[in-house]
């Protein structure tokens, strides 16, 4: 896009894009870290992804207050006003796949070697889907690739399918033996905090798509998510 | 002059790229309308439509035509030689060009209001009822009904109603902009073209008058032409950018303020280029 002729404008909105991609980066890294946490049952890795949730947390507020500024100060309006609607918005989720690789982070550490392996492995291979859906929507935004978000939005099903599955087990799993229970729990978190990822995922992808576009993505989204909607037998 | 009924010599063909929400016929419109200030070609074969009994706004950069455009609509260039418009400009259908359309009611119909107030040097009371005098014989009272109901109208009564006698011109610059809004209403028009009516005047002023478009649009059919882009978007129901002499893009204000169809007027209420 050509420049303002109020150049200040420009750099505004220049520190404001690359304020998000850094905020992309560091949720990528943090749920990186994370599902390495997870695979090497590494509690020092998992504490330091709870230690950085701070700073994600003081770069969401940095991102607040530029694009307070650029509204209040320049009143942008059009493509100028989606960027940074879209900015205050994307941050919001960033933070939120944040706070869930640290939750995950925590149950981690109070697993640590009790985490069986099957459920490592699961857990692990729902998280790879997760992750290759965060780099996806991190390079969309950076592109402006409303084609490539649209790709990302579609892709959650396949999360999601994973999720049911896995949910599926894990109460099997926690039926045959109550002493299994608190692991299970601890699992059963685990597995829908990275699900919620998946979701955030898809709501950066739509804002993206919003942002480029000027139009609203209200296509149904395919939802595999079944678990919510499992009978429970009564015992009552 | 003899006052033609013209609705028969000129059909209304609907604007290409007219919004639906104009499809019922317009209150005035542009046919491929071109201008020239003598050799100089000002408008390019615009054609738009103005919605009756609500807010047209036309943007674009000095120099573009809005305000030429919107100052055919009540043919006031037909007082200066080497000036002439071809194509058709119309008025419920009828196309005020035609030298046949008397320019009386013209005026009477088409209200116009400048960037620059421009009160007549004389008492409040007078700069309304001069105008109504002009059209109309009225007995003393109901021309001293006719002068509040304008002044209200104009949103200016409360401020002015203790001191009618008083000189216009001792009025600040927001309240006789409003005077002149209110002369334009005393006539009962049907349409009201404001050429760039706040930018001689401070926010409040300007809130004043925003307000007062607000109000008047309930009974008249109003364009305006505005430099402030936060005005257009703020009082219009539909936005024309225009640019060097074309309508580039015509459509509902939201539309155009939040997704604008082209790459120039996005640029131009952006401020991506003067």
């Amino acid at each position: 896009m050509s420049e303002h002729i109020v150049k200040s404008f420009d750099d505004e909105l220049t520190q404001l894009n690359a304020a998000i991609t850094h905020m992309g980066d560091m949720a990528k890294s943090q749920f990186n870290a994370t599902l390495q946490a997870l695979r090497a049952r590494d509690s020092k890795v998992a504490a330091q992804v709870i230690r950085d949730d701070v700073e994600v947390d003081a770069l969401q507020r940095d991102i607040e207050a530029r694009a307070i500024r650029v509204l209040a100060l320049r009143q942008p309006i059009a493509r100028d006003f989606r960027e940074v609607l879209s900015a205050l918005r994307i941050d919001i989720e960033f933070e939120r796949i944040c706070d869930f690789s640290a939750n995950i982070c925590k149950r981690i550490i109070a697993l640590n070697v009790h985490s069986p392996d099957e459920w490592v492995r699961e857990i692990g291979e729902l998280g790879a889907l997760a992750s290759k859906q965060l780099h996806d929507v991190v390079d969309a935004f950076n592109e402006r690739n409303q084609e490539r978000a649209i790709t990302v939005w579609a892709c959650d099903e396949q999360i999601d399918d994973t999720y049911t599955g896995i949910y599926r087990r894990l109460i099997d799993y926690m039926k045959s033996d109550p002493q299994r229970v608190p692991i299970g729990a601890h699992l059963m978190f685990m597995s829908k905090n990275i699900e919620r990822i998946g979701d955030h995922v898809t709501n950066i992808a739509e804002q993206i798509y919003y942002m480029v576009t000027g139009n609203i993505l209200d296509a149904p989204r395919p939802k595999g998510d079944k678990s919510s909607l499992d009978q429970v037998e009564s015992h009552a | 002059m003899t006052d033609v009924h013209m609705s028969n010599v000129a059909l209304i063909t609907p604007a290409p790229g007219a919004p639906a929400a104009t499809a019922s016929a317009p209150k005035m419109a542009a046919r491929n309308l071109d201008f020239y200030y003598d050799k100089f070609h000002a408008l390019k074969n615009v054609s738009f439509d103005i919605a009756e009994k609500k807010v047209t706004a036309l943007i674009g950069p000095s120099g573009c035509g809005k305000s030429t455009l919107l100052r055919i609509f009540n043919r006031i260039y037909s007082i200066y030689p080497k000036l002439r418009a071809e194509g058709q400009a119309l008025l419920d259908g009828d196309n005020i060009l035609d030298p046949r359309y008397p320019l009386n009611r013209l005026r009477s119909k088409v209200g116009m209001v400048f960037q620059k107030p421009v009160p007549f040097p004389m008492s409040i009371y007078e700069n309304i009822a001069y105008a109504i005098r002009h059209y109309e014989k009225l007995s003393r009272s109901d021309l001293d009904a006719r002068v509040e109901e304008a002044l209200h109208q104009g949103a200016l009564w409360g401020e002015v109603k203790d001191k009618l006698k008083q000189s216009a011109l001792g009025l600040s610059g927001g309240q006789q902009q409003r005077l002149c809004i209110a002369r334009a209403v005393a006539l009962k028009p049907e349409v009201i073209l404001l050429d760039e009516p706040t930018s001689a005047l401070d926010p409040i002023a300007t809130g004043k008058i925003e307000q007062l478009i607000e109000e008047l649009k309930e009974r008249y059919t109003i364009a305006i032409v505005t430099h402030n882009m936060q005005q257009a978007s703020r009082v219009s129901d539909y936005t024309a950018f225009m640019y060097l002499g074309e309508l580039i893009e015509f459509g509902d204000t939201t539309t155009i303020f939040e997704n604008p169809t082209k790459k120039m007027t996005e640029d131009y209420i952006t401020g991506r280029y003067g």
